[in-house]
């Protein structure tokens, strides 16, 4: 498939199996480090990123079948006259395309195929009890869509029949909810609808790096990040409707209908403020079986372990309840010997994701530096984005829109001219929380800990283009 | 207009800029849920809590767990729960001293890295409550309530927290939580618990301020920017081909940091049924895992024609074959995937 073809001869417009192939079966040089020699390379290393246009330029003079990626061909309107895919018939421009509902369900294009979810070799022993992350280094906006959702099960994950999926809600005590009830998806399904955008990060996302830089790229360094909009029913509604003693209440176990019957413990004060909410619905359409279909717990600004999937059951009581997975896990070692349990609130943390780790930038000039923010403590207030490693900061633009524990995309304009560089944003929030630092995060938290890791990222950019994962304390 | 048309329209601009609703149509929910029996409640209801809240009545002791031990779970944690090559480790790392403390010393050392499951866990009902509701992994809430007790007798017995002839119950259970090692090792004294309403002296709350207070400082914030770790070479390439992780259009391509990686992103169809229908929490191509390795049965099986009996097996289950750990049936796969399966594992389980 790499096997370059004689000058001259068209290029077949192949169906990539791997993105870029299509741009690399052809006769030319791909963008960007396929379409260097090592000798280039080396040039560009010194700094001589110039002469990349002027190959470009004799590459599409050589033959007006040469096939350049576009922006390669925008940047040499020349040789016989203009860019061959201007010039010359594309297939799709003169053939009959395919009929509606040839993808019922529909897919992203195939040559997008290479922003999946993927697992981080050796993080877990078996893929059941395991991690797939997010590849934030290709997603725009805010809105994680469905499909690349990342994913953590410990037991597996089911799909459930909706039809005989049930939620109970009932109490440690009988004094503590007046009437305990079974609702049918049916019965959620005909309460008074919200729907709200939220981020879900596990309280383990960048866990790998508490140490020192470990993985490649930001996908697996931040990449048990989404976000989405969710529709369901606020869980207070569900109390109130039971007759919950909603002052004798201090907490609710929420419970997990699938084998590992997953259970957290979630204090009042967030189910009272009727931000948590019992959804079934995720980005207009019914939740992903792998993110819980039929009916997830959403509990916004907290770590996803707590937002219970294939909810099944909910229990009021009076104190927490010391579950495996607050007792074993998701507790945070700290430099004494003491574990903390029952962290929950994911702090104010960003990340770029454009230009990021394992990236290449095409050439000098122009870029837009992208990333996202967010809080689980309310909306993000601004992000400082700096190019030298964090002694001069800039404002960076904040998309809208931007809202409350939920994902906030920054950009700010930069003209990179050729030279080291060090990427890091720091987001603030409405608290005045500022995100810390590696060093100052380290002091108080040591580096044993797995959990709730909010430093700064630092993207370190080398003369030749490649962005590579470093950390500054 | 009329006087009251104009009235009205007013009265609804208002109500609009006021956020005034529509008169209200329904009070409450009527014929939404139904009230739940007290045999549902029992049936769901089976959590345990650090005060022993919903603990089942019953007993077993450190005999009886030591069987079922060996019978439904030594296969994934190992003889001594030490754990086998596959999973973390349930004891070991506590000494009879953090048993009078309460706290493992060995998680102040960092010499130390190994947490296993006594070292960290302070409360005895999170086992109890856990082993009942997820254990064993593959056949969840399978164990009574006596066997859970005897089992959990079993590993308190391994961490050396009860002698050999113990007897654990709903009462005993109470002692031991008086010697578990890990006891005293926890604190909810942080800005992450978002409660603002203590329960309890034990219990001690919330701490209004994060750990951190970091300033947003604008411009020459330090003298230098220094580089404290970087990406080792060996993880450059651990995470297959990052240029095959990347869009092909855009300001940024991946690095090229593997093989051609058209194989890795096209696992094999087989591969993915194999992980969907949760062959692979027990079967792994060349290890052992609960079950033999893919590549062992393909070499057993090399050049007969077992491809039907082995559906068969895959679908009905069964054991005797590979030792005394059964493979439970298969009853939701079809005899089609059931096929696909096995012509794929006979065929050496190719990952791609
Ligand atoms: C098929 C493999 C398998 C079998 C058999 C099995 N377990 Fe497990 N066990 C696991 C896995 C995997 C986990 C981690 C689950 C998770 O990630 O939430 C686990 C977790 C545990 C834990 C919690 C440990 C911790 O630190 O999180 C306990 C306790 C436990 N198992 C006890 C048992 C007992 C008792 C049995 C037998 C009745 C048993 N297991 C059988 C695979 C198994
Ligand atoms: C709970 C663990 C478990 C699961 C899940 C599991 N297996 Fe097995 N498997 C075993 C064990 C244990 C054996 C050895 C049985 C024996 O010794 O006869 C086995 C044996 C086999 C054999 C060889 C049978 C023989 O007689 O030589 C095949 C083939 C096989 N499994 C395929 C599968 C497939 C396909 C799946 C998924 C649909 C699957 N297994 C799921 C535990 C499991």
């Amino acid at each position: 498939m790499t096997k370059l073809r004689p000058t001259g001869e068209a290029t077949p417009r192949t169906d990539p199996l791997v993105p870029g192939a299509d741009t690399l079966s052809g006769r030319l040089r791909r963008a960007p480090e396929n379409f260097l020699t090592a000798d280039d390379i080396r040039q560009v290393g010194q700094g001589r990123r110039d002469f990349l246009r002027a190959s470009f330029l004799a590459a599409a003079g050589a033959t007006a079948a040469a096939t350049l990626s576009g922006r390669a061909a925008a940047a040499s309107p020349a040789g016989a006259g203009g860019d061959p895919d201007i010039l010359n018939p594309t297939p799709w421009g003169s053939s009959l395309g395919l009929p509606v509902a040839a993808n019922p369900y529909g897919l992203p294009s195939k040559h997008e195929r290479g922003l999946v979810r993927r697992q981080s070799p050796g993080l877990t022993q078996v893929p059941a009890a395991s991690v797939s992350f997010a590849p934030l280094q290709g997603l725009f906006g805010i809105i994680t869509p469905s499909g690349l959702h990342f994913e953590r099960h410990h037991q597996g994950w089911q799909d459930i029949d909706p039809t005989r999926h049930r939620l109970m809600v009932n109490g440690a005590r009988p004094e503590f909810v007046k009437t305990p009830k079974v609702y049918t998806m049916d019965d959620i399904m005909r309460l008074p609808p919200v729907s709200r955008m939220h981020f879900i990060e596990c309280g383990a996302n960048t866990g790998m790096e508490w140490g020192n830089v470990a993985v490649p790229t930001v996908q697996y360094t931040h990449g048990m990040l989404s976000c989405s909009e969710f529709t369901g029913v606020p869980l207070r509604t569900l109390l109130e409707d039971c007759g919950a003693d909603l002052k004798a209440a201090k907490f609710v176990l929420a419970e997990g209908g699938d084998g590992s019957s997953m259970t957290r413990t979630i204090p009042i004060e967030l189910v009272l403020s009727g931000e948590v909410m019992v959804a079934y619905g995720q980005n207009g359409e019914m939740l992903r079986p792998e993110n819980g279909y039929p009916l997830r717990l959403v509990v916004p600004g907290v770590q996803g372990v707590s937002w219970v999937k294939w909810l099944r059951r909910i229990e009021v009581g009076d104190r927490p309840y010391a579950t495996k997975d607050e007792a074993v896990h998701y507790i945070d070692l700290m430099p004494d010997g003491q574990h903390r349990q029952y962290t929950s609130i994911q702090e104010c943390k960003s990340v770029i994701t454009s230009p990021s780790g394992g990236q290449t930038l095409l050439d000098k000039g122009y870029f837009t530096i992208s990333g996202l923010a967010w809080s689980g403590r309310g909306a993000v207030k601004r992000v400082d984005v700096s190019v030298d490693g964090g002694i001069n900061w800039t404002q960076a633009t904040l998309q809208t829109p931007v809202l409350s524990k939920c994902l906030t995309r920054f950009t700010l304009p930069w003209n990179w001219d050729g030279r080291p560089a060090l990427l890091q944003s720091r987001a603030t929030d409405e608290t005045g929380f500022v995100q810390p630092a590696y060093g100052q995060l380290r002091a108080v938290r040591g580096t044993r800990s797995i959990y709730h890791n909010n430093a700064i990222q630092t993207w370190q950019v080398a003369e030749s283009g490649d962005v590579n994962n470093v950390q500054i304390l | 207009m009329s006087r009251s048309c104009k009235a009205a329209l007013l009265a609804s601009a208002i109500g609009a800029i006021l956020g005034w609703t529509a008169p209200v149509l329904a009070d409450g929910f009527a014929n939404v849920g139904r009230p739940a029996t007290p045999a549902e409640i029992k049936a769901w209801d089976i959590d345990v809590g650090p005060d022993f809240a919903g603990l089942p009545k019953g007993s077993g002791t450190v005999s009886r767990g030591m069987e079922i031990w060996e019978e439904k779970c030594a296969s994934c944690h190992g003889t001594f729960g030490e754990s086998n090559s596959v999973f973390n480790p349930l004891v070991g790392g506590t000494t009879a001293d953090d048993i009078k403390t309460g706290h493992v010393a060995a998680l102040k050392r960092t010499d130390f890295p190994a947490r296993t499951t006594f070292m960290k866990v302070a409360t005895v009902s999170t086992l109890y409550d856990y082993i009942r509701r997820a254990m064993p992994w593959n056949a969840p809430k399978s164990l009574s309530d006596d066997d859970v007790y005897a089992v959990l007798a079993y590993l308190l017995n391994l961490a050396e927290i009860v002698p050999d002839d113990y007897t654990l119950t709903d009462a005993t259970i109470r002692d031991v939580q008086g010697r578990m090692p890990n006891r005293n090792g926890m604190t909810s004294a942080h800005a992450l618990w978002p409660n603002s309403n203590p329960a309890g002296p034990d219990f001690p709350g919330s701490v209004a301020k994060p750990d951190t207070g970091n300033a947003a400082c604008m411009t020459d914030c330090k003298p230098k920017a220094e580089l404290a770790s970087q990406l080792p070479d060996h993880a450059r390439g651990a995470h297959g081909n990052i240029a095959a992780q990347n869009r092909i259009i855009g300001p940024v391509r991946g690095q090229r940091t593997g093989p051609d990686a058209a194989a890795a992103d096209a696992p094999s169809p087989a591969l993915a049924l194999a992980e969907q229908s949760g062959c692979l929490s027990c079967h792994a191509v060349d290890t052992r895992v609960v079950g033999p390795s893919y590549s062992e049965i393909a070499a057993r099986y090399r050049g007969k024609d077992s491809a039907e009996a082995l559906v068969s097996k895959v679908k009905a289950g069964g054991d005797g074959v590979w030792g005394a750990v059964p493979m439970p049936p298969q009853t939701e796969l079809s005899v089609d995937d059931a096929k696909t399966l096995v012509a794929w594992i006979l065929s050496g389980a190719p990952q791609k």
